[in-house]
């Protein structure tokens, strides 16, 4: 006869347990991810890479808003891109131990603002220091780059945060991980190369139409759009600005014109995100 | 026949539940009783898992109600506090050690809360626990699993093919804690594929079938209304004849 643990207790819990009270999950979740940061490669890579860049375009331009401007594609392309595959990847790879952490006394909305700020935030910050460090140590910048490096900088993290959104949103949404990684690929070409040409369609079927207004409401429907916009409009290289955000320049002006941009892109910010959070709090595991 | 003299821990009233237009539960009712052990059978895509899942708030039936302690567990989340589950899959992220995550589970639990470390003396844990997750085998993450289900002394413990991926001695060691739970007065349900298994540790058996529960009763029960000497045989007529689902509701 095998013997039997003397397991404690449990069957009166009004009399066992201490009464259920309310624990900082966000805080909880966010500290254990960022204790296991340094074991996260892809956020490791990802930062890692970014600096290096960062460093190569400082090294061979030598001028920091020369290598801010060269570093436009990596913001607008690179940043979307990374957080977008990491977010769907880490929702499959994790969606286990999302269940497991779903049967504990946490409300569904707390747990998802936890596990999607465990996922933008080291990529945000990996951004920051892959970008600010070189910046730093090349010695500080003169005061006219700062809006640039700042705008720069600024975008790269609201775009990790508009894609980690879209991320979840799609892995949610999505229950295949083959299927959600081709969905998450096709809205990243979309709103990264897809949206320019359907804007030039647009532009160049309707040429003889005043088409000032519904290029500035298209460029809304694009956070890269936006993120462009708000650093080009602080460099002097407005040739890179494209069609919707020279529009924007020439009838709002730089500040109301970032202005009405970053707007954009915080509704951007928010909207996915709060999207993903319904999906996450109706959906059956 | 078993009597229970308590009121039940769970009770389950016209469950209901379909995917994509297809019935999973269909108006299932069953009551879940403190200090007994219930295993749930069925064939694949019976329903077993959306039963658990439903229980632990998980999946959202479409009609019925879940009682948890006498109290509707719709809309709330405050009753998952006395529910250790051990899911099938033990699967961690990557960045993450054994420690993070007993500790991360004890502390969404609330600071202070006393922790039954029983199973984690007993499989040995602090051997592995501050290895990554990748680092650490099946059968090791399946042991964590184990001792994060039964660490905070629950009342009920949902455990879903528990000793799958565990060595003899690991799984030996499981038994005895699941039936360490069931005599201090846990309501254990144990799901599994391995009916010699259930055998050895069931005092009851609710056999779904189709989203409905085609037999329920005590295991003994079972033998005599099938005229079996094992619950593999048992189950397979149940499986297998409809018939005996009435035979079964009968005698139960």
């Amino acid at each position: 006869m095998i013997g039997e643990f003397p397991m404690r207790l449990a069957g009166f819990p009004s009399e066992v347990l201490p009464p259920a009270r309310a624990t900082p999950v966000v805080r909880t979740v966010l500290t254990r991810e960022w204790r296991g940061l340094r074991r996260n490669r892809g956020v490791l890579l990802f930062t890692v890479c970014t600096l290096l860049f960062a460093e190569s375009f400082l090294r061979l331009t030598g001028s920091a808003e020369r290598a801010l401007v060269a570093m436009l594609n990596l913001v607008l392309l690179l940043v979307p891109l990374v957080s977008m595959m990491l977010g769907i990847i880490s929702w499959h790879g994790a969606r286990e131990f999302t269940e497991l952490l779903l049967t504990q006394p946490v409300r569904r909305s707390r747990l998802f603002l936890a596990l999607y700020l465990a996922q933008v935030l080291p990529l945000a910050s990996g951004f920051v220091v892959a970008i600010g460090a070189p910046l730093l140590w090349h010695g500080i910048p003169d005061r006219s780059v700062w809006p640039l490096a700042l705008s720069t900088i600024g975008s790269g993290v609201a775009l990790t945060f508009v894609f980690g959104g879209l991320a979840l949103l799609i892995g949610i949404r999505v229950d295949d991980r083959l299927r959600s990684v081709v969905a998450g690929l096709m809205t990243w070409l979309v709103l990264s190369i897809g949206y320019d040409a359907l804007v030039l369609l647009v532009s160049t079927t309707f040429a003889d139409y005043a088409l000032e207004r519904p290029m500035m409401v298209l460029m809304l429907g694009n956070p890269v759009d936006l993120a462009r916009t708000i650093i080009v409009m602080h460099s002097d290289t407005a040739a890179l600005m494209g069609y919707t955000g020279a529009v924007l320049h020439r009838f709002l002006g730089t500040t109301l014109g970032s202005a009405s941009a970053a707007l954009g892109l915080l509704w951007w910010m928010v909207t996915p995100a709060w999207l993903a959070c319904r999906a996450f709090e109706r959906r059956d595991f | 026949m078993i009597f229970h003299l308590t009121t039940p821990l769970v009770s389950v009233r016209g469950l209901s539940k379909r995917f994509d237009g297809h019935a999973v539960l269909t108006e299932l009712s069953l009551d879940l009783h403190r200090g007994a052990i219930t295993a749930i059978v069925g064939p694949n895509g019976a329903g077993k898992t959306t039963l658990n899942k439903a229980i632990l708030g998980l999946v959202r039936p479409d009609a019925g109600t879940i009682l948890f302690d006498g109290r509707d567990t719709a809309g709330r989340i405050d009753h998952r506090a006395s529910i250790g589950y051990m899911p099938q899959l033990a699967r961690y992220p990557e960045t993450f050690t054994g420690r993070d995550v007993l500790s991360l589970l004890s502390e969404l639990r609330g600071k202070g809360l006393a922790r039954d470390e029983t199973l984690v003396q007993a499989f040995a844990l602090e051997r592995f626990l501050d290895q990554p997750a990748r680092a650490l085998s099946g059968g090791q993450r399946q042991r964590i699993n184990a001792a994060a289900a039964f660490l905070f002394s629950p009342q009920l413990l949902l455990l879903d093919e528990p000793t799958a991926g565990l060595d003899p001695v690991a799984s030996g060691i499981l038994k005895r804690a699941i039936r360490g739970a069931r005599n201090a007065g846990c309501a254990v349900v144990i799901t599994s594929h391995i009916l010699s298994e259930l055998q050895e540790l069931a005092d009851t058996i609710v056999f779904l079938h189709e989203g409905r529960i085609g037999w329920q009763g005590a295991v003994l029960d079972l033998f005599n209304a099938t005229g079996a000497s094992t619950l593999e045989e048992a189950i397979a007529q149940l499986m297998q004849h409809g018939t005996l689902v009435d035979r079964g509701s009968a005698s139960a």
